[in-house]
């Protein structure tokens, strides 16, 4: 039996409420918040994030292949897979792809996933979508966009849900796009991409999915499914025969908005996350064409509950005071230029550091048996010599704040940077920035997990390495 | 067998520009400011100099081409080919030009020599020092922090091990800065002339929490400069020379910050290099022995670590010592920084440690120029120039006296 073995997902902490949109452009924007990622984060470390969560308690190197799905990948040539393999610290030995260009790129990386777990060239495939489209100001779309990432590892052993079956059906359908030279998508009337596209599409799916397997809504527990907007999804419920009450998975536009390709398979994160064995969820994903799917869920599923997932996510965030930050974060507006020293970067240098800047990995001394990060020639306690040094993995290590700052002095896209030493478990103490926290909440002895963050731009290359911040539970 | 330095080595002469944002002057008026000061103190001409060492950080950012060497000073000064050798090792710049020249005299290798620190900051464009964010991992992927940022971080661990609130710990750091800046009025030469309360640091903008403006250096342009020869050539020219009695530099294994067993609460180079430095001068107890120290205070909590560190206050007990609130000013048990220090005389990076032994010298020939600060006797003082920041510091210590 094939199917998924694990899920998780990942949203960023900061929110920002359509209020906050009210203010700036006169109303329109609509109720609840938005989950957007911070300055720091991209599609990629997102993706990290997800696959993270997923793959808690899964042993990394039992994994064959990474898929990732995003139609917002930070590099236009140079694969982002690669980047979160190694992120994830991965097996060099796998297959990395990416699956772009389509917000249905997770639910199609998910069919080729099966296909090779099915063929026998892999026993786990990870697949990732993960999403950060840049909204125009003062659209329609800007209220509704939000980020977020999903990921699902599937394989043959451990199934916690089976994909029982599947529809794929592909459309030159054209409602929303973006040029090589865009930054923001474009789009056409509503009337017709509603009407011509989103509707028929996915309706069409999921009647011929039922058809062939002589379901109908009624069958499901659950319904996950991709809608551009909350009232078309309200609509489609209604079209699907579904009971709004009971049988539609929360497509969260009121706390986190579309998330693009990421979406769909969000929803059925949030599906699993109360998923009981025996269940049967529907997934329905649109985009150039449609897709639809049947999941039964195993006795498997109660192995896979400790997940951030959707619901622990959605309970730790910050809220942004203000439109002004949030254009900062996204970087919406020419700034003024401070001639402070330009960030510089080295290719060769992350080249060659390349295990502890992505993997992470730190050194253990044999002789001593002192945990440090990063990297040494000789061991900084004992001075034992390089030899002496073992690489470690350092990424699933927890820790406590042992001491910090406030820089006001820095790059100013949020400031303060929060300097901070960390202590980690079982040994260790990282020098690092701290992202992700609430400046009014800092203490010495706080618990502190990493995470992966884009660390600066320079000479057009995105620098990743790991920051830390205060444990998100 | 290694000597040691003691009274081998004279300084005869000094010279210290005005310090502070000086728009109208680069780096080689600077240079020259301060060379012509030290030469005419010293009652030489230039052409006497046999050598030069030159200290300076930043310079690069200044000069042609962003590449310094000798020529900058000689073709400032026009010295006509005599060695200039150029050191650099970060805030602890100018300790290490007096270094260099002092073990050229005690080698015989010259008769007089020049030690110069200077820095010119306020071309750049932007207020803090400048980053070049080319160097190894934290420049291109890891937690670059500006100076204040990363010695903010000893202070939280400060206030965390010793149960102060932030409050309190706001409070005891803002004595310093009132003293500062108390001296920094006092000092005609100072960059911060401007006396403040401790309400007025407490309310400060914040630079890097809990750092506020008031426990911050300015980013000074200066520069300041030693002529020094050879303890039996002193007399030459002038009686009230004095004698360097000790160095100790030390450079830190610089994993501080990522060992555990670092808790940001002390300076362990600064530790090293004041032991190295005691033993030398014979110091057995610093506090009762020396008159006044000008400790490495480019931030309040800077001079507060410094003062424990250099065995002055044991570990932890500065607070106690402040409640005599004179102790570290210039008629108490221990005067500190009575120049205003880096804090308010001003930090050219290249030029303070220069400028420490400068107020040393000056205030053991009863020379401050302005009275109110003139310690009434001293014989022996300490200057504490470090460069770096916690956990990754070279500390340096230099102790002058009367011969």
């Amino acid at each position: 039996m094939v199917g998924i073995v694990s899920y998780g997902a990942y949203i960023p902490i900061h929110r920002l409420s359509r209020e906050k949109l009210d203010q700036v452009w006169g109303g329109g924007a609509g109720k609840g918040e938005k989950a957007i990622t911070n300055w720091d984060e991209d599609s990629i470390t997102m993706a990290v994030e997800a696959g993270t969560d997923c793959l808690k308690g899964i042993e990394r190197g039992s994994v064959n292949a990474l898929y990732f799905a995003t139609t917002t990948p930070p590099y236009k040539e140079k694969q982002s897979a690669s980047i979160i393999a190694a992120a994830l610290d991965l097996n060099e030995d796998i297959i990395a792809a990416d699956f772009a260009n389509s917000l249905r790129s997770g639910t199609i990386a998910i069919r080729a996933a099966l296909d090779a777990v099915k063929a026998g060239s892999a026993k786990k495939v990870l697949v990732i979508a993960s999403d950060c489209r840049i909204p125009p100001p003062n659209s329609a779309f800007e209220p509704l966009f939000g980020d977020g990432a999903a990921a699902f590892l599937i394989g043959e052993d451990g199934v916690a849900a089976e994909i029982e079956g599947s529809y794929y059906l592909t459309s030159e359908f054209i409602d929303v796009w973006r040029l090589e030279y865009d930054i923001v998508p474009r789009t056409w009337e509503d009337r017709f991409t509603l009407e011509q596209g989103y509707q028929p599409h996915l309706r069409k799916a999921v009647a011929a999915l039922l058809k062939a397997h002589n379901s109908t809504s009624k069958d499901f527990t659950k319904a996950a499914f991709y809608a551009p907007n909350a009232r078309s999804h309200a609509a489609m419920v209604r079209t699907l025969g579904l009971d709004a009450k009971t049988q539609v998975q929360d497509p969260l536009f009121d706390n986190v908005g579309n998330t693009g390709a990421a979406f769909a398979l969000m929803t059925l994160v949030g599906a699993l996350e109360e998923a009981k064995p025996g269940d049967r969820i529907l997934l329905a994903n649109y985009g150039d064409g449609a897709d639809a799917h049947i999941i039964r869920v195993g006795d498997g599923i109660e192995k896979v509950r400790d997940r951030r997932g959707i619901k622990k996510h959605l309970q730790s965030k910050l809220v942004l005071e203000n439109y002004g930050k949030y254009v900062r974060f996204r970087n919406l507006m020419q700034f003024e230029e401070t001639p402070t020293t330009r960030p510089r970067t080295s290719l060769p240098q992350i080249w060659r550091d390349r295990n502890w800047v992505y993997r992470f990995h730190g050194h253990k001394c044999k002789k001593c048996g002192k945990i440090q990060f990063p990297p040494q020639k000789l061991c900084m306690y004992c001075q034992a010599k390089e030899e002496f040094l073992e690489e470690i993995p350092l990424w699933d290590k927890k820790g406590t704040l042992f001491t910090y700052s406030m820089d006001e002095r820095q790059p100013p896209i949020d400031p303060p940077n929060v300097l901070a030493a960390v202590n980690l478990e079982g040994g260790g103490r990282i020098f690092s920035q701290m992202t992700d926290r609430d400046v009014k909440n800092l203490r010495v002895g706080m618990p502190m997990e990493l995470t992966f963050r884009r660390i600066h731009d320079a000479l057009g290359v995105h620098n990743y390495f790991w920051k830390c911040r205060p444990v998100r539970e | 067998m290694a000597q040691g330095i003691k009274d081998k080595v004279a300084i005869v002469g000094m010279g210290c520009t005005q310090f502070g944002e000086r728009w109208e002057a680069d780096i080689k008026d600077l240079i020259a400011e301060a060379a012509f000061e030290a030469c005419e103190d010293a009652g030489v001409e230039l052409k006497d100099i046999q050598a030069v060492w030159l200290g300076t950080q930043w310079g690069s950012q200044v000069v042609e081409g962003g590449v310094v060497t000798g020529t900058l000073l000689s073709s400032t000064l026009q010295t006509q080919y005599v060695p200039v050798t150029r050191v650099e090792n970060a805030c602890g710049t100018g300790a290490e030009s007096l270094r260099g020249a002092t073990y050229a005299l005690a080698a015989d290798a010259y008769d007089l020599v020049l030690a110069l620190g200077v820095e010119k900051l306020k071309d750049i464009g932007f207020g803090g020092l400048p980053s070049v964010w080319i160097g190894r991992w934290e420049s291109v992927y890891g937690a670059f922090g500006t100076g204040p940022g990363r010695y903010a971080m000893a202070a939280t661990a400060y206030f965390a091990k010793y149960g102060l609130s932030a409050e309190e710990g706001k409070r005891l750091l803002a004595g310093i800065s009132v003293k500062s800046h108390y001296y920094g009025a006092r000092n005609p030469r100072a960059h911060l002339r401007r006396e403040v309360t401790v309400e007025q640091v407490m309310n400060a903008p914040m630079i890097a929490w809990p750092l506020g403006l008031f426990d911050c250096c300015g980013v000074t342009d200066g520069a300041s400069a030693a002529i020094l020869c050879r303890k039996e050539d002193a007399k030459k020219y002038r009686d009230d020379y004095i004698t360097i009695k000790g160095f100790g530099i030390a450079a830190s294994p610089g994993w501080g910050k990522e060992r555990e067993d670092y808790d940001f609460t002390y300076w362990d180079a600064t530790e090293a290099a004041a032991r190295m430095a005691y033993a030398e001068a014979g110091i057995k107890d610093p506090r009762k022995e020396l008159d006044m120290v000008e400790n490495h205070d480019c931030f309040s909590i800077a001079e507060l670590i410094a003062t424990e560190s250099l065995f002055l206050c044991q570990r932890g007990k500065f607070k106690e010592e402040m409640a005599d609130k004179r102790a570290y000013y210039h008629d108490g048990e221990m005067p500190v920084n009575v120049s205003g220090g880096l804090k308010s005389f001003g930090h050219p990076i290249g030029a303070s440690g220069c400028r420490e032994v400068y107020e040393i010298y000056k205030q053991i020939q009863k020379k401050a120029e302005e009275p109110s600060r003139q310690i009434e006797n001293v014989q022996l003082g300490l200057a504490h120039n470090q460069g770096g920041h916690p956990g990754k510091f070279v500390g340096g210590v230099t102790i002058v006296g009367t011969p």
